[in-house]
């Protein structure tokens, strides 16, 4: 090359652009959120940061890389826990009651290469799992009963799901970290008015029982007290029978024939006998 | 190759000169904010190479000087111009670095910093240094505690307990991040994550329990179960985030059943209600029979001493306020027939004829 071709601007210009070029196609950065997949000629050769479990963050592979330019090229995968959303599915339990749920799971792609070769690329990997995960919850909420589906057993029944789903998305380099029922509701419409309708059955059954128990509760306090009463009258009065007839036959008298003051009292006339115990004195014996 | 390597540094200069005067001119931190500021120099070359070889562009570029650089250029020479584009440079390099390197960080924050796409470290609050933007790049991480309502808007929010009823529920979760290098590099859409979880957590808790359990007395166990499921659960996607507290707000009866369930309370105070009256009536009967017996015993004791002064007395005392108030006849028998008014007897009830009272 003589001097005058190499001083040539348009000849610099060019040889920067393709340095440029070059550079551009050989360096990368890889994010501590991100795993590269490295691609020879399409074909999957090796992974830069891949996922490995418990690693710390500055330890990772993540950094300034080099490839070989052109040759090579690279598909980036998310390195962080993602999720597929399932929104109001329909099943229908053993016991034919239909409950409308959504669920999650959250995943990571832990083998990137698997996932490149199967899947090609992360939004794929999303829309192959969200059919599979919908026909796991179908297969295994529809083998239960409606009141299993809210027990405490609904953890086996995740643990059951993410177990299905996980064997398929193995194919694929993924791990299920977790499946959960976000909700499950009774359909809008006939199954939910008829849940309504029991609820205020219910409801109006238990009212009518408290005021039951009300009153059975009033009436045994008050038989008690009259018990308790009728026991402390005896206990007292039965320590002389006849000197108790002669004190209440006294009080009786005082309450009918004088009766309190203020109170109507019927007008009494009395005839005596002068042999009357009363007027036993009059005789003067 | 030095020549080149000098032709190559002038192009450099000129051809970052009408962005830099430019930039100047208007704003040289914005500018380099945006980060276009590196590129310049790789993306004018060829403006710049004509600089050289073609009197037209020349002349525009002079042109452009004036109108972009203000007077400035105008009054410098060739080589004059050269160096002021140099210094010019150098002045948006540093501003450059400055802006991008220093970083403010407020108290309830934390930056995560990465170096070429590397964790390198946290920064703690206050102004903290790092190296320039395309090197180092600092995600600022909020630490303050944030508050997720449920349900977000409004409306209802209808969830199944375990005995099939369906209740109204609201309820509010505090979480904060704790590590934010886990919140940033290990999970994507935090806020949602953390949404869903405490919504999973909330309804699964919610099926584990009856009715009266839901909208009454179990409410706070209910919600510090769900902080604790909420907490392991995130802890298993490694979410860097604290659950603060959990907060239900409201767990009523739904509208369409809310008469019912208003029905049973209504039927809860009547209940109680009679059970009240019965204790009092209780008391009463009780302590009437107290106090009757009382005196009776205390009588008693009396006439143990003296029975027939006693009984007689009692007698006579009594016999004496009977009396007093009635109307008296009294009858020599035998042999007189006495005329009884009977029409005038049978006005009133009460009346009693009284006939030899037993002492």
């Amino acid at each position: 090359m003589n001097a005058s071709l190499i001083r040539s601007p348009m000849v610099l210009v060019v040889a920067a652009l393709g340095l440029l070029l070059l550079l551009y196609n050989t360096i990368y950065v890889v994010s501590e959120t991100s795993q590269a997949v490295i691609l020879n000629l399409g074909n999957p050769v090796g992974t830069v940061n891949a996922w490995r479990p418990g690693e710390s963050f500055g330890r990772t592979n993540a950094g300034l890389k080099v490839k070989i330019p052109f040759l090579q090229s690279i598909v980036w995968v998310d390195k962080r826990v993602r999720d597929v959303d399932l929104e109001g599915q329909q099943v229908l339990s053993t016991d034919q009651l239909r409950v409308e749920v959504d669920a999650f799971a959250r995943y990571r792609v832990v083998d990137p290469i698997t996932m490149v070769r199967t899947a090609g690329n992360e939004e794929r990997v999303a829309d192959q799992l969200q059919p599979i995960l919908r026909a796991a919850l179908r297969n295994e909420l529809g083998k239960r009963k409606m009141d299993e589906l809210l027990s405490p057993e609904r953890g086996v029944v995740m643990d059951n799901i993410r177990a299905g789903l996980q064997r398929i998305a193995s194919q694929y380099g993924v791990q299920i970290v977790d499946v959960r029922i976000k909700q499950a509701e009774l359909p809008s419409g006939t199954p939910l008015e008829s849940a309504f309708e029991r609820m205020r059955t219910a409801r109006l059954q238990e009212a009518t029982t408290i005021t039951a128990r009300g009153q059975r509760a009033a009436q045994i306090i008050q038989a008690q007290a009259d018990a308790t009463a009728a026991q402390i009258y005896a206990a007292s009065f039965n320590k002389d029978p006849a000197f108790y007839d002669f004190y209440r036959a006294m009080q009786s008298y005082r309450a009918t024939f004088v009766g309190q003051p203020g109170q109507a009292m019927g007008e009494t006339s009395i005839v005596l006998s002068p042999q009357d115990g009363y007027l036993r004195q009059f005789e003067a014996k | 190759m030095t020549g080149r390597r000098v032709d190559a540094d002038i192009l450099r200069n000129d051809s970052k000169g009408p962005w830099g005067s430019g930039g100047n001119n208007n704003d040289g931190g914005s500018n380099g904010g945006q980060g276009s500021g590196p590129r310049n120099p790789w993306a004018f070359p060829p403006s710049g190479k004509r600089t050289r070889s073609s009197n037209p562009i020349e002349d525009w570029l002079s042109k452009a000087r004036r109108g972009g650089g203000g007077g400035g250029g105008n009054f410098l020479g060739g080589g004059d111009a050269k160096r002021w584009y140099l210094v010019a440079a150098g002045v948006l390099l540093a501003a450059w670095i400055i802006l991008t390197s220093v970083h403010p960080i407020a108290a309830k924050e934390r930056g995560v910093v990465t170096v070429l796409g590397r964790y390198t470290g946290t920064l703690s609050p206050g102004w903290q240094v790092t190296m320039p933007y395309p090197l180092a790049s600092v995600t600022i991480v909020d630490m303050s505690v944030r508050n997720e309502t449920f349900p977000e808007n409004g409306g209802d929010n209808l969830v199944l307990t375990q005995d099939q009823n369906i209740i109204n529920l609201s309820y509010s979760v505090n979480w904060q991040v704790a590590n934010p290098e886990d919140y940033s590099f290990q999970i994507r859409d935090q806020q949602g994550t953390v949404r869903a979880v405490a919504e999973s957590a909330m309804r699964a808790v919610i099926a584990t329990v009856p009715l009266n359990a839901a909208i009454g007395s179990g409410q706070d166990r209910i919600a510090a179960r769900v902080q604790e499921n909420m907490q392991s659960i995130l802890d298993r996607y490694h979410a860097g985030v604290r659950i603060q507290i959990v907060a239900i707000k409201g767990a009523v009866a739904p509208q369409q059943v809310d008469e019912a369930f208003k029905a049973v309370s209504a039927a809860e105070q009547k209940a109680q209600a009679q059970v009240n009256n019965a204790n009092a009536y209780a008391q009463q009967k009780i302590a009437a029979a107290q106090g009757e017996t009382a005196q009776f015993d205390k009588l008693y004791e009396q006439y143990k001493l003296a029975p027939e002064v006693t009984k007689r007395r009692l007698y006579y005392e009594t016999m004496e306020q009977v009396l007093a108030k009635s109307n008296k006849t009294i009858v020599e028998a035998p042999g007189v027939t006495p005329y009884l008014p009977l029409p005038q007897l049978k006005g009133s009830s009460e009346t009693a004829a009284k006939q030899g009272v037993a002492p």
